[in-house]
């Protein structure tokens, strides 16, 4: 006995070495020895190591093997006798342990969470520390989904489940708080959630339980809210009683004005987050209880009558003023992002566009994003586009946003130009006055994808049927150098779309003429390598379109007519399995051959040398209609 | 030996009748070929319960259908009056035409619900489904005129009592089911499409509302449904939030600055309580430790309870002699009373309880000595519970049946049936009010109880006081069946099976029936004493009284209004309150929520006396 307590004592004091290698090497030593041994775990905890070990462990210049080395050792000193549990509490180790939680470091939380259940399970673990639930649920708030995964793989469902049918409304409350952080965005939780059943019954129903409207407010909400996340991460069907039925309405009933300005805030942002990718949510959350107008009443803070009467409410008001407004156009954004009665209904709500204009202005950074993101999902109305968004010159403000605006206001700011460039669009020759150009052309160089594909793509639907005024001026300020950049683009789509700009540049015969003389070179240099590439079908086909469009210049069609190795590549499209690509190239070589300009005796000639005479007649005899008629109108053009 | 009592066929063809009458409704069942039609009713019947609990439908009825004759002649009804079809031209809005349910939506639903489905929306759709008050012309659709609302499915529009709408909620068509919310407490009332609430609209606070739908073109069906199936909204849930918002506003109310006199006010009451039904060291204890006085001398208290105890345990004979004694011109002065304790000593004698026949050699000793530590004991559970739990007994005045939730035997012993005999003070109006519906004269108490036991056999009360008494009704079974009858059922006899106490009790018989007549001759008839000596003489009809539909009698629950009775004449000649104050206080709270529901305040519905006596 006398020997086995001088042991202890060795370990103990080794961790009060200067050299914290040697404390180190001396905790892994005690970890050894303390496993499976009740004795020795007893000892060390009588000579006063749990102290130590807890004050290492809070340490941040201990270095993560140590604090993760003590939080193990802990552990299994947790994992002896009731009386070691009962010791650690009284040191406070749960706080302490909690407190890990916080690190970076996932090792750690690790070694943390494992010690914190082990203490947790155990029947002397008084009660009350259930509220340090509380705790956790703060500590969730700054969770990754890396913690989550972690959170799960220590079964953190399972033990938390239980804790939602507690008599204690606190400890429900912080239950459920724990859902909704660990279902957000994680299908992998959401969909073990669903079939977790707590007392017999599906947490589902439990939640839906929760929501009743007796039920404090705040548990509403949250309950609310973890179904929303379970339904966004695919666990429940958007067409389920208890989303369509009970998360829905039970969100709608959180933007009325009977809540305060905080649940309000919350209750439209979850909402727009659970209807986002759902028509038939957004039909109906747009006919319930009015919401379209309750809204509305989401741009009245702070009123003009607090401003008066009451400054305390004043200030409450001032506080919330930008979170209303946000949370308001997020969820109009969600509402209105398919369904065209429904943008119409938010458009004649009571000053809308005026607000979202002055949305687009505010201070805010938060406000300007989700006021553009409400633009951009109203412009895809192309009625709301030729009217409420002329009328309100919603281009001005938006042109002032997209200079010196982060990426992701920037993004959205973007992508709603594009549809602000639409031929139809009333806005499109003012902005095009604004001086838009350089600005998108500058996006194309962005490092974010979508920024690109946005640049491109206002870029390309500007060129729509622009006049060569425009078109010059978008390829002298792109660059060809740019074009071809984009044009090997890692993203497919911004390939798509810049193909689809060349192909809208080389429109109309003048315009291709002009074009090539003073880009043929490069283009047909990058049109040679895309084909020759592994490129998608479309990608391919996009190409020979616009190879199609040069053949249709009248100096332009000499850059093909020349290039010996471009035509026995069009040839061997018109013979590829694709129909697609065989239509694409045959449209080219029709192009080509056709009889009214100068030089067509010529092409014929040299072409049907090639042989493209026998392959058009085969592909006269095609089974697709479309191919073979474009084939017999060509072959037409020999017998004129 | 022969039975010359008049044996009273009536009685006899009366429950025959009775049970005809129920034949014949199976009958008409089975004509209408809708077996399911039973289901369904009591389908609706349990829901309608459910909702509305506050509402008591003897004096207003809830809407179970349309009304064939409050509708214009362009609209037809089928499959019992809740199917609506129009069958007029339907060229212009002069040929719309609607149809009101059979009643008004009475106030004391707080939040009334009713949805319609739209089977087929027929040339135009055009149909509106709504609200209107009685004498609306019915040559419309709801919502055009003065005091009527509608939602319109051709253009989702609400039209509250004016020709042209205002935007509200989508359109609707068939296969749709719309439904109706009125909430009475804020005068409000929003609709609802397939579950979705529309959106709340304020509206004028016209009393007696019906559901009314119109419709105006060819081929335009609709389906009501008014509790028949459950909803598609969620209605429950929407009445949970404003159950829990009155209770609020109930809890949150404030005393102020009277709260000492409050908390002394509640010490009177539960003191006063006490010292009424004679709980006499529990009384004595309590004053001493709130430092009250007791208004009635300790001696006088121990007498009622004497009395009460021999009364509650069968033991008639005693307890009239006991009074007599104490209270030497009480029952003298008070022939009716006397009477009904005399016919009471019939019944006991019937039972074999009463001690004239049971010194005759009734009761086995074994049943005695199951009450240790009582040294008389007597075979009533329910006196063993009151005397040996005091505090457990609760109210047990005729105001409250919080008790049920109290599984001592203690709940049954006085429910509410202690309506005093007398009349002309403002008790009794509070006694009425909470009777419900029974509005009696309180003199026929024993024609109460005959149809408050049929209606807690049935449960079809829907009213919370009757449902209470209904458990009282049954639960004495239970509990005799351990302690008293079940235990000696094999041989539960006549008079206990003493052929001495037999001739006792056709001899007591005969002078009761002649006490009867020396009354009828002194003091005019009394329809309820007839009444009562009658039914008493019934259980002689039977070979088994026990079992018969007279049997209730013999219930040891109905000895509870007859002491509650004697002992509230007893307090009267000491000048005293024959009713404790904290059952006047529940009868008044009760009352008041009863004139709400009169006069149209729909927060009663949630503030049910019952849900405070726990």
């Amino acid at each position: 006995m006398q020997e086995v307590t001088a042991t202890s004592r060795h370990y103990v004091d080794r961790l009060f070495d200067p050299d914290p290698q040697k404390v180190l090497q001396g905790v892994i030593d005690m970890k050894n020895a303390v496993i499976g041994n009740n004795k020795q775990k007893a000892n060390l905890i009588v000579l006063g190591a749990v102290p130590r070990l807890l004050y290492l462990l809070q340490q941040s210049s201990s270095g993560l093997d140590l604090r993760t080395e003590c939080a193990v050792v802990l552990g299994s000193l947790a994992m002896g006798t009731e009386n070691n549990i009962k010791s650690l509490v009284d040191c406070h180790i749960i706080p302490a342990l909690l407190q890990g939680l916080l690190s970076p470091e996932l090792i750690f939380i690790e070694a943390c969470l494992r010690c914190l259940r082990t203490v947790f399970i155990s029947p002397v673990t008084p009660v009350q520390l259930l509220y340090t639930v509380s705790i956790l649920f703060f500590l969730f708030s700054v969770f990754t989904s890396d913690h989550q995964t972690v959170l799960f793989n220590h079964s953190a469902v399972q033990h938390i489940a239980p804790l939602l049918i507690s008599p204690s409304y606190k400890v429900r409350m912080q239950a459920l708080k724990c859902f909704s952080v660990l279902a957000y965005e994680n299908t992998q939780v959401s969909m073990t959630l669903v079939n977790v059943l707590v007392d017999g019954e599906p947490l589902s129903q439990v939640f839906v339980r929760m929501m009743q409207r007796d039920q404090p407010v705040e548990m509403q909400l949250t309950a609310a809210k973890c179904l929303t996340f379970m339904c966004r991460a695919g666990a429940i069907q958007t067409e389920e009683s208890c989303i369509v039925l009970k998360t829905l309405p039970c969100l709608v009933r959180m933007c009325s004005k009977d809540h305060l300005l905080e649940e309000r805030v919350d209750g439209a942002e979850t909402l727009a987050y659970l209807i986002e990718p759902d028509v038939e949510l957004q039909r109906i959350a747009s006919t319930t209880d009015h919401l379209v107008a309750m809204l509305a009443d989401y741009f009245k803070y702070p009123s003009s009558v607090s401003a008066i009467t009451d400054i305390k409410r004043l200030d409450h008001d001032l506080k919330h003023a930008h979170e209303l407004r946000q949370a308001a156009f997020k969820l109009y954004a969600s509402l209105g992002s398919n369904d065209e009665d429904i943008r119409k209904k938010i458009t004649d709500t009571e000053n809308m566009m005026d607000r979202i204009v002055s949305g687009l202005s505010e201070s805010s950074i938060k406000v300007r994003l989700a006021a553009v993101r409400c633009l951009h999902s109203l412009s895809r109305s192309v009625q709301q586009l030729r009217t409420s968004f002329h009328d309100h010159a919603v281009w001005k403000p938006l042109m002032k946003l997209l200079q010196n605006a982060p990426d992701d206001v920037l993004i959205m700011a973007s992508s709603t130009l594009c549809n602000l460039l639409l031929e139809f669009s009333p806005s499109k020759e003012p902005i095009l006055e604004s001086g838009v150009i350089e600005l998108l052309c500058s996006l194309t160089q962005s490092d974010s994808p979508a920024l690109r594909i946005n640049g491109i793509w206002a870029l390309m639907n500007m060129a729509f049927q622009a006049d060569q005024k425009v078109k010059v001026e978008i390829v002298g300020c792109l660059g060809t150098e740019q074009l071809f950049r984009l044009l090997s683009d890692p993203d497919n789509s911004v390939l798509m779309k810049t193909l689809g700009l060349l192909r809208n540049l080389l429109s109309t015969r003048p315009h291709i003429d002009q074009i090539m003389s003073s880009h043929g070179k490069q283009i047909m240099q990058a049109v040679t390598l895309i084909l020759e590439a592994e490129q998608s079908i479309e990608v391919k086909e996009q190409t020979l379109c616009i190879l199609a469009n040069i053949a249709d210049g009248n100096t332009a069609k000499d850059l093909i007519m020349t290039n010996d190795d471009m035509l026995q590549k069009i040839k061997y499209y018109m013979s590829h399995s694709s129909v697609k690509l065989q239509l694409a190239a045959t449209f080219c070589i029709s192009n080509l051959i056709w009889n009214e300009e100068d030089g067509s005796q010529e092409r014929q000639d040299k072409l049907r040398e090639l042989g493209f005479v026998d392959v058009l007649h085969k592909l006269s005899q095609a089974s697709d209609p479309n191919l073979s008629d474009r084939a017999k109108t060509a072959m037409q053009q020999y017998l004129a | 030996k022969p039975v010359s009592l008049p044996l009273h066929p009536k009685t006899r063809v009366a429950v025959m009748s009775g049970q005809s009458s129920g034949c014949g409704f199976l009958m008409s069942v089975v004509v209408h070929g809708d077996s399911t039609l039973n289901e369904q009713e009591k389908e609706l019947n349990q829901r309608l319960r459910r909702l509305y609990p506050a509402v008591n439908e003897s004096e207003t009825p809830l809407p179970r259908s349309w009304s064939p004759k409050d509708k214009f002649s362009y609209i037809g009804l089928s499959q019992n009056n809740l199917r609506v079809h129009y069958k007029g031209h339907g060229k212009t809005p002069k040929d719309a035409a609607s149809v009101r349910a059979t009643h008004p939506i009475p106030a004391a639903c707080g939040v009334y619900y009713f949805e319609v489905k739209i089977i087929s929306k027929g040339r135009d759709g055009y149909m509106g489904i709504g609200l209107s008050a009685q004498g609306v012309n019915m040559n419309r659709l709801p919502g055009w005129d003065k005091h009527s609302y509608g939602y319109h499915g051709d253009d989702g529009h609400s039209f509250c009592s004016s020709g042209t709408g205002q935007p509200y909620g989508p359109t609707f068509t068939t296969g749709d089911v719309i439904g109706c919310c009125v909430n009475l407490i804020n005068n409000t009332c929003f609709y609802t499409k397939n579950g979705h609430s529309l959106g709340r609209k304020k509206s004028n606070d016209w009393p007696n509302l019906y559901p009314t739908v119109g419709l105006q073109t060819p081929g335009e069906v609709v389906d009501a449904n008014f509790g028949q199936h459950p909803f598609v909204f969620d209605i429950e849930d929407y009445m949970r939030e404003w159950r829990t918002k009155i209770q609020a506003q109930i809890d949150r109310f404030p005393i102020g600055e009277r709260e000492g006199e409050w908390q002394s006010m509640i010490q009177k009451m539960v003191a006063s309580y006490l010292v009424h039904h004679s709980y006499c060291a529990t009384a004595e204890a309590f004053a001493k430790t709130t430092d009250q006085a007791v208004h009635e001398e300790l001696a006088s208290i121990k007498n009622r309870q004497k009395i009460q105890k021999l009364v509650l345990s069968g033991r008639m004979g005693e307890a009239i002699e006991t009074t007599q004694q104490l209270y030497p011109n009480l029952l003298e002065r008070n022939p009716d009373l006397l009477f009904m304790l005399k016919v009471r000593q019939f019944i006991e004698m019937v039972n074999g309880t009463d001690s004239e026949v049971r010194c005759l050699g009734g009761r086995s000793p074994k049943s005695q000595d199951s009450y240790p530590g009582s040294p008389r004991s007597f075979s009533s559970p329910s006196h063993k519970a009151s005397s040996s739990q005091p505090y457990l007994t609760g109210f047990d005045s005729s105001c409250c049946n919080g008790v049920t939730s109290n599984k001592s035997h203690s709940s049954s012993p006085h429910s509410h049936k202690a309506c005093p005999p007398s009349s002309g003070s403002t008790l009794i109006s509070s006694d009425i009010s909470v009777n419900g519906s029974r509005q009696q004269p309180l003199t026929s108490d024993v024609d109460m109880e005959v149809d408050h036991f049929t209606n807690g056999v049935t449960e079809s009360s829907s009213n919370g006081f009757l449902n209470g008494t209904s458990k009282h009704a049954t639960e004495p079974d239970d509990c005799d069946a351990d302690m008293e009858v079940e235990s000696a059922q094999s041989k539960r006899q006549l008079c206990g099976g003493s052929q001495a106490a037999i001739e006792r009790m056709i001899h007591f018989g005969r002078e009761l029936q002649s006490m009867s007549e020396h009354l009828r001759r002194e003091c005019g008839k009394n329809s309820a004493n007839k009444k009562m000596l009658k039914d008493a003489f019934s259980l002689l009809a039977y070979s088994d009284p026990w079992n018969s539909p007279v049997g209730y009698q013999l219930d040891s629950i109905q000895r509870e209004p007859v002491c509650s009775t004697l002992n509230s004449a007893i307090l009267e000649t000491h000048n005293l309150p024959k009713q404790p104050p904290l059952a006047q206080a529940v009868g008044q709270a009760a009352q008041c929520l009863a004139i709400m529901a009169r006069s149209g305040s729909g927060s009663c519905a949630f503030a049910s006396v019952d849900d405070y006596l726990h």
